[in-house]
Formats: C-alpha cells, sequence, structure tokens
C-alpha cells in the first residue's frame, strides 16, 4: 500500500505540554481513512500539524513532497482541503462569499457543490453566521470540494449536529470519498464504521484506522471488531472502569 | 440656529479628519493584530511631502504627492520593520512606538520644531452660507475628502477579492490561510491604505489647521485610536459613526462647556460606549 501522506515523528509542543510524541501516520490514497482517539488525544492537533497551523517538528510528505516548515497557505495549495472542527466559518460573510473566498482553482467545482448541498444555492446570500450548526458545517465542507483537492482533512464534521444530519453528512463524505481520499476524526464510531463499510477498497475497512492515545498512534488497522477492544484502545472505560 | 450650524459642520469636518486616520488603524488592528502607534507618522509624512511640493507645484497635485508619500513610507515600514516580528506582538508595538518617536525627532531635525505654514488658496478660506450660518469652505474639503475614502473603502471592502480577503481576515485570520490564501499580502495591502488614508488627512489637516508641526500626527492619532475602540476594531463603517459622534460631541462640548471639556469629555463617551457596548458600535466590517 503507497500512501499519499505520510507522517513521520511529528512533535507539537503548545504552552509548555508535548501534545504530538511522534505521531507516525499513513493516508492512502483512497477512500476514507479515519482517525480515533479520546478528547485532548492528540487528533486536531495532528491535522492542525500537517497543516502548518501550528509548530511542529517531524516529516510530513504529501505526494512526495515535505510540508513540514512550509506556510500553511502553501501546504493548501498543494491539494489538501481543510474542514475544521469549529467549521471555521466566515460569519460575517454570506454563503456565497464564503464559498468565493475559497475558490483556488480556475473553474471553482460549484456544479459538485450544488449538486451535494442544493440548499446553499438557495441560502447563497444569507450571512453565514445566521445558519444553522448544520448548513455551517455543509459550508465548511463545501468549501473543501469546491476545488478538485488531492486529499480532504475532515476535522468532526458531525460533532454537536442531529441525527438527521449526521446521516446527511456521512452521505456526503462517502460520495465525496469516491473521488478524493479522506483522511477523517470523527468521534461517531457508528459512523466511522458505515464510512469505511462504503468507501472499502480493502473489504472490512482494514488499515484505515489509527488511533491516538497521548500523543502517540497506538493501533492502525481495521476498527476493532470489539467495542471493549475499542475501548481499551481509546483509553476510556478500560476493564473494570 | 447659526452657530448650531456651524459647529455640527465643524464638528464633521473634524469627524471627517478622524476618520481618514482611525479607518486604517482599525483595519491594520483588525486584520494583523498590529496596534500602530506610527500611524500618526504616516500623517506626518503625507503632511510634510504636501507641504514640500506645495512650492514647486499645483495645490492638488501637492496633496496627491503627499498622498503617495505616505502610502509608500506606510508600505516600508509594513516590509521591513513589522512584517518580521509577526510572531512577537510586544516587540512589534515597541518598533511602532520607537518608531513614532523617532519620526517625529527627524522631521524636527529637518524640517524644524516650528510650525511649517500651509498655502491656504482663496476658495477654501471663503465661506458658504449654510441655513444662515457663514461655514468656511475647508470643513466642506474635510467632509466630501473623508465620503469619498468611505465609499471607496466600502467598494473594495465589499467588491473584491482582496475585500473579502480582508473581511475574513479580521474575523479569522488562520482560516485564510488554511483556504490556501496569502494572507500577508493582504497586510501589506491595508498598510498601504491605511498610510494613503493618513496622509491624506494629514495634508487636509495642514490645510485646514494653517499649518502643521512634527507632532500633529501624535496628537491626532490619539482620538483615532478613541474612535477606532468606539467604532469596533476592524470595522470601516463603525469608525465612521464613532468619527462622527466624536468629532461633534468634542466641538459641542468646547463651544457650550469651556474650551478643553470637548477633549476630555470624548473620554467620556470612549467609557460610556465600553460600558454599553464592550465590543464598540459595529459587528461587521464593513
Amino acid at each position: 500500500m503507497t500512501s499519499l501522506l505520510a507522517v513521520r515523528g511529528l512533535h507539537v509542543r503548545l504552552g509548555g505540554s508535548h501534545i504530538l510524541q511522534g505521531v507516525d501516520l499513513d493516508v492512502p490514497a483512497t477512500g476514507v481513512t479515519a482517525l480515533l482517539g479520546r478528547n485532548g488525544a492528540g487528533k486536531t492537533t495532528t491535522l492542525r500539524a500537517i497543516l502548518g497551523l501550528v509548530p511542529c517538528t517531524g516529516s510530513v510528505v504529501f505526494a512526495g513532497e515535505e510540508l513540514v516548515g512550509r506556510p500553511t497557505y502553501a501546504v493548501v495549495q498543494r491539494g489538501l482541503g481543510y474542514a475544521p472542527e469549529d467549521r471555521g466559518v466566515f460569519s460575517a460573510l454570506t454563503v456565497a462569499e464564503n464559498l468565493r473566498l475559497a475558490e483556488r482553482d480556475r473553474n471553482p467545482r460549484y456544479d459538485r457543490v450544488f449538486a451535494l448541498f442544493p440548499e446553499l444555492r438557495k441560502r447563497a446570500a444569507q450571512p453565514a453566521g445566521t445558519l444553522s450548526g448544520g448548513q455551517q458545517q455543509m459550508v465548511a465542507i463545501a468549501r473543501a470540494l469546491l476545488n478538485d483537492n488531492r486529499m480532504l482533512l475532515v476535522d468532526e464534521p458531525t460533532k454537536g449536529l442531529a441525527p438527521k444530519l449526521v446521516t446527511q453528512v456521512a452521505e456526503v463524505l462517502a460520495r465525496a470519498a469516491e473521488t478524493v481520499p479522506i483522511l477523517l476524526v470523527e468521534q461517531n464510531l457508528g459512523l466511522v464504521r458505515r464510512l469505511l463499510a462504503e468507501s472499502a477498497v480493502d473489504p472490512d475497512g482494514a488499515g484505515r484506522v489509527a488511533v491516538i492515545g497521548q500523543g502517540r498512534v497506538v493501533h492502525t488497522g481495521g476498527l476493532p471488531d470489539t467495542p471493549e477492544r475499542l475501548r481499551v484502545l481509546l483509553g476510556v472505560g478500560a476493564a473494570g472502569a | 440656529m447659526s452657530t448650531i450650524v456651524l459647529l455640527a459642520l465643524t464638528g464633521l469636518g473634524l469627524g471627517a479628519l478622524y476618520f481618514l486616520i482611525a479607518s486604517g488603524l482599525s483595519l491594520i488592528f483588525g486584520l494583523a493584530d498590529v496596534l500602530n502607534f506610527a500611524h500618526g507618522l504616516f500623517l506626518a509624512a503625507g503632511a510634510y511631502a504636501t507641504w514640500w511640493a506645495s512650492g514647486r507645484m499645483p495645490l492638488v497635485a501637492a496633496v496627491v504627492v503627499g498622498t503617495l508619500a505616505g502610502t509608500v513610507f506606510a508600505v516600508a515600514v509594513e516590509l521591513l520593520l513589522i512584517r518580521p516580528l509577526y510572531a512577537r506582538p510586544i516587540q512589534q508595538v515597541l518598533v511602532t512606538v520607537g518608531l513614532a518617536a523617532a519620526g517625529v525627532a527627524l522631521l524636527q531635525g529637518v524640517a524644524g520644531a516650528d510650525p511649517v505654514t500651509f498655502p491656504k488658496p482663496g476658495w477654501l478660506s471663503d465661506t458658504t452660507e449654510v441655513l444662515g450660518a457663514a461655514v468656511p469652505n475647508d470643513r466642506f474639503l474635510l467632509i466630501a475628502a473623508a465620503l469619498a475614502v468611505l465609499a471607496a473603502l466600502l467598494v473594495f471592502l465589499r467588491r473584491t477579492r482582496y475585500g473579502l480577503i480582508v473581511r475574513a481576515g479580521v474575523e479569522d485570520r488562520a482560516m485564510v490561510t488554511a483556504l490556501g490564501i496569502d494572507v500577508r499580502r493582504a497586510f501589506t495591502l491595508v498598510f498601504a491604505i491605511g498610510g494613503a488614508a493618513a496622509a491624506l488627512a494629514g495634508a487636509l489637516a495642514g490645510l485646514y489647521f494653517g499649518s502643521v508641526t512634527p507632532g500633529l500626527g501624535g496628537s491626532l492619532l490619539i482620538f483615532a485610536f478613541i474612535v477606532v475602540v468606539i467604532g469596533g476594531m476592524g470595522s470601516v463603517t463603525g469608525s465612521a459613526a464613532a468619527a462622527v459622534l466624536v468629532g461633534l460631541v468634542q466641538q459641542f462640548a468646547n463651544y457650550y462647556a469651556a474650551a478643553g471639556v470637548g477633549e476630555a469629555s470624548t473620554v467620556l463617551l470612549l467609557a460610556a460606549v465600553l460600558l454599553v457596548r464592550p465590543g464598540g458600535l459595529a459587528r461587521r466590517v464593513a
């Protein structure tokens, strides 16, 4: 398996704490790769370090190019689309302006975006700050899909969303994963399981999950079969707790 | 009635000057988080360049030269002094404070500490009658210039790609870079815009007061900072509203209470606004 994104020995120190302590991670060129771990384990920091949003040491090679040390905008211009945890939507800008700001390619793929999110076309003139959480998440994902990115980094897209919207986001991600690989941080294990099954290049999503615990990747491979095993890996509710 | 009209138009003229300084200050702070104490020096650069040029060319051309000089100076300051220090905000503030002090001293050394007098064309000292009040034309010039700059800024912010980047960057700079945009180019641009507006204010202040001193920028800067905070950091329309408010309050208080009360009452106004709306009047950039 050749990986499109290869992270080696990634360290991040922020405000005196050693958040990432040598993360190794491979993301293949197709389908969904899920990054799991309990709160504070370093999932979001891993994505932010890959993008150069936090200072880091180590190596991040994307499509043969070293990214560490490059400014964020240059990293993104290599073809990395990012939908952050807090959605990063500009609330004072309209939906159309949020999308226009994200345009990088000569021919932005509004056809693709509006096919997935017809609602955004209707709400083009509405300030993004007045959208619901689910609609803001659509804007965040739409911004990443507007360009022909080579990989998407999507951080907890279903956080705080109603179940119906979670299903919708899952469908969108599954469809997007048919054309572009996705590195997904997600707490909703049902969603991860479903996406891995749908986007499986290899059956049962083997090799498509990385679990971070205490700043390191502690497990790679398939999604563990039993909930108990997963809990142990995630370091939550371990035996007896 | 005529007194009120004269006071109001004079207050608006003063507010226009404040707006020209505050709009750039506000955009620079809002986007780049730079508290630019050297902004008064941009004004002085514009004023002295206009004064220098006014002996050599028609007045309008001299004002253009002054404005360009302030723009170039502001861009040079951003590229050479501010840019290397974006990761170190305290050093950045110290650099702008030091630059302001050194710049004023340099101007004193070159042009002298005494006021240099501006040629005031006849049409500018003439008066126009408005509702029974004889209002000097320089007030209208200030107000017209500020309105033109406000309109240009709004068109820039609302209609251009860089304006979009500035508005987004004021809200969340990191996310702008995460969309693949080199936001630092926009930093240089807001310094250019701020420098141009402040330099124009310097040229107009010279015409309005009849003379300028090296320290003029510093004394106007205090009121511009008050305007920026009242208007809401990073908001151009907020700065415009706050500039009108501060100019009017200052003028009326100075006349009806006692000379000097106007300056103090702008600080009271600032305190009152901060109590009621800590984020300032405006919530949006434009």
